[in-house]
């Protein structure tokens, strides 16, 4: 018990509220979110420490025991996954700067920045499931006020049927929790998932489980679920859009492998089966749909969603392998998303279009950005020696140690169509011959330097996988035995 | 009482979902808040109804109802409250800047 737990959600909310009164200064506001990211960066990764070495950190909010009580539940998966939103997040704080114009500083973006961070945090880090559904309005309201910052016209109508969708798929969210409620007498995660194990009669758990699952993918943007994704990833900032593309749909992704390794094990050929068809799904229809368009931001979103397949292939798989993998392949596809996010904004900014045939020779007038992107590339198509490479052999062992042989192919395929699509970017606007800019050279420092960071802890994470990797395995280990997640809550 | 409370909540996501599918932006509005309402009572419905208990749990006392459904639905009321408000700002702006309400109209193009 250490009140550390919930110190990862308090800062941010604390700066957030801050940050409303004095919106109007630009570059007070300004200095103040870069510092306080910084800082909360450091304090983060000094929990995240204390973690791996000394073991899950519990609170019960206001003295109340677990399970009466709400619990904050500082696992090894869930630290790791704050602190790498909080290394996002500290990059896109200093990426806004440029890419926001002065009214839109203005219009509380460091607020909202703050209360998703929070909000994301606090989803990753509650032990409860009805803690979970308020985090994700935390996050969602944040969201809302986020992808209408600059209220253009086209801004406002993608955003009115991400806020609709969202919220209903909120009300069921709740609607599934009376149910399980009224079954198993409690919304303590840990407790649901002990008296789970003691039900004989498992028809109706496995009904609300998939009720949950549908709540969870369509948040996590999972085959059939994935169609309200692209456009309205596309509409606000690059800032916001990498900071969604990073953060949101993991959540949910984060939020099924919670639930399906901790709580609904017992009927995993009707469960776990089914995740592996959408997974397969998810990876094909994504893949293809970033080689429909010639938008370079619909490429950019279009991505995110095979990704989700992967992640769900290795929660399908159920194995030490499978979990590994999924675990190692978020972490990854975390930091890339929000990287290859802020580079097309870089893109974007310099060719004055986001029509991939209207530009070309880019490279000859920004090198760097041009070999920062092909980079970002490898690793998103997961060539070695990079991250996405670690994750999805991680992914390949367990399916075909399962004998899912069509699984990994489909994979596979998919992982060559996903590079093509960012082939076809990089030859297209980087290549050819060069051409006079209109508007001549663009000082684009800082908005490739935040990129460069993220990209330095992507090639991290796939080279130094000797050091990252025996964490993944613990996440791993204790997600197979949910015994190790309801000890730590329920047995102080 | 409860297969009464059961059938009202299922009424409220009928018709929630039916306004939920029409064209007009204000009929969709008013089809979110009918769905949280029977999300609502549909919480206080699974907490099963009681009258005349109060929601306290001390040693002696063997009638109470169950206070948790109830913290829930607080919870819950506040945050559709808050997202209602939001979305009817956001319909009119919509609205006022794309100059129609329905939502055929706000399919949007591929040239944008």
């Amino acid at each position: 018990m250490s009140n550390l737990a919930i110190i990862p959600i308090i800062i941010p909310l604390l700066c957030g509220i801050i940050a409303i009164f004095f919106h109007k200064y630009v570059k007070a506001v300004r200095l103040f979110s870069q510092v306080m990211s910084i800082i909360n960066l450091g304090v983060v990764l000094w929990i995240g420490w204390l973690v791996l070495q000394n073991g899950t950190i519990t609170l019960a909010t206001g003295g109340w025991e677990a399970p009466y009580g709400i619990i904050i539940v500082a696992d090894p998966l869930a630290m790791l996954l704050v602190i790498t939103s909080n290394i996002i997040g500290t990059a896109c704080v200093f990426y806004a700067q440029s890419s926001l114009s002065k009214k839109q500083e203005q219009f509380y973006f460091y607020t909202f920045y703050f209360l998703l961070i929070s909000g994301v945090s606090g989803a990753f880090l509650t032990g409860d499931l009805f803690n979970l559904f308020v985090f994700y309005e935390v996050l969602l309201m944040a969201s809302y006020g986020l992808i209408v910052l600059g209220g253009e016209r086209i801004q406002l109508r993608e955003s009115l049927k991400y806020v609709l969708l969202n919220l209903f798929s909120s009300m069921l969210f709740v609607t599934t929790i009376a149910y399980l409620y009224s079954v198993v007498g409690t919304i303590n995660m840990a407790q649901i998932a002990d008296r789970v194990q003691q039900v004989d009669q498992t028809g109706i758990l496995t009904t609300i489980g998939m009720l949950l699952f549908f709540v969870f993918a369509t948040k996590g943007a999972i085959f059939p679920l994935y169609y309200w994704l692209p456009k309205s990833y596309i509409v606000p900032n690059p800032v916001v859009s990498a900071l969604f593309g990073a953060l949101l749909t993991k959540v949910g992704i984060y939020s099924i492998i919670r639930t399906f390794s901790l709580i609904f094990v017992h009927e995993t050929n009707i469960t776990h089966d089914l995740f592996l068809w959408l997974a397969g799904f998810t990876m094909v229809f994504g893949a293809i749909g970033a080689l429909s368009t010639n938008n370079v931001k619909l490429i950019i979103a279009y991505n995110i969603i095979p990704a989700v397949g992967f992640m769900l292939m290795g929660i399908g798989l159920l194995s030490q392998d499978g979990l590994a993998g999924s675990v190692y392949y978020l972490l990854h596809d975390m930091i890339i998303k929000a990287v290859l996010f802020l580079l097309i904004g870089a893109l974007v900014y310099v060719a004055g279009t986001s029509d991939l045939t209207k530009m070309k020779g880019i490279i000859h007038h920004y090198p760097f950005l041009g070999w920062l992107f092909f980079l970002a590339a490898l690793v998103l198509a997961g060539i070695p020696p990079f991250s996405g490479f670690i994750g999805k052999i991680l992914l390949i062992q367990g399916g075909v140690e399962q004998g899912q042989i069509m699984l990994v192919v489909v994979g596979l395929g998919s992982s060559l169509l996903i590079l093509l699509s960012m082939m076809r970017i990089f030859m297209r606007c980087f290549w050819g011959e060069k051409e006079e800019l209109n508007g001549g050279l663009k000082p684009i420092r800082s908005f490739t330097w935040p990129a460069a960071f993220l990209l330095i802890f992507s090639v991290l994470l796939g080279v130094g996988a000797e050091w990252v990797y025996p964490y993944v395995e613990i996440i791993a280990n204790d997600l197979l035995d949910p015994s190790i997640y309801i000890d730590s809550v329920l047995k102080e | 009482m409860e297969i009464i409370m059961s059938v009202l909540a299922g009424i409220l996501f009928a018709t929630g979902v039916y306004n939920l599918l029409q064209k007009q932006l204000l009929r969709i509005v008013i089809g979110t808040a009918l769905i949280s309402h029977g999300a609502h009572l549909f919480i206080l419905t699974m907490g099963k109804l009681k009258t005349g208990a109060p929601p306290i749990l001390v040693k002696g006392v063997e009638q109470y109802t169950d206070p948790l459904p109830q913290a829930l639905i607080l919870t819950s009321i506040v945050i559709s409250f808050g997202v209602t408000s939001l979305l009817l700002v956001l319909a009119y702006r919509a609205a006022t800047l794309n100059k129609t309400d329905n939502m055929e109209e706000l399919r949007g193009s591929e040239d944008e």
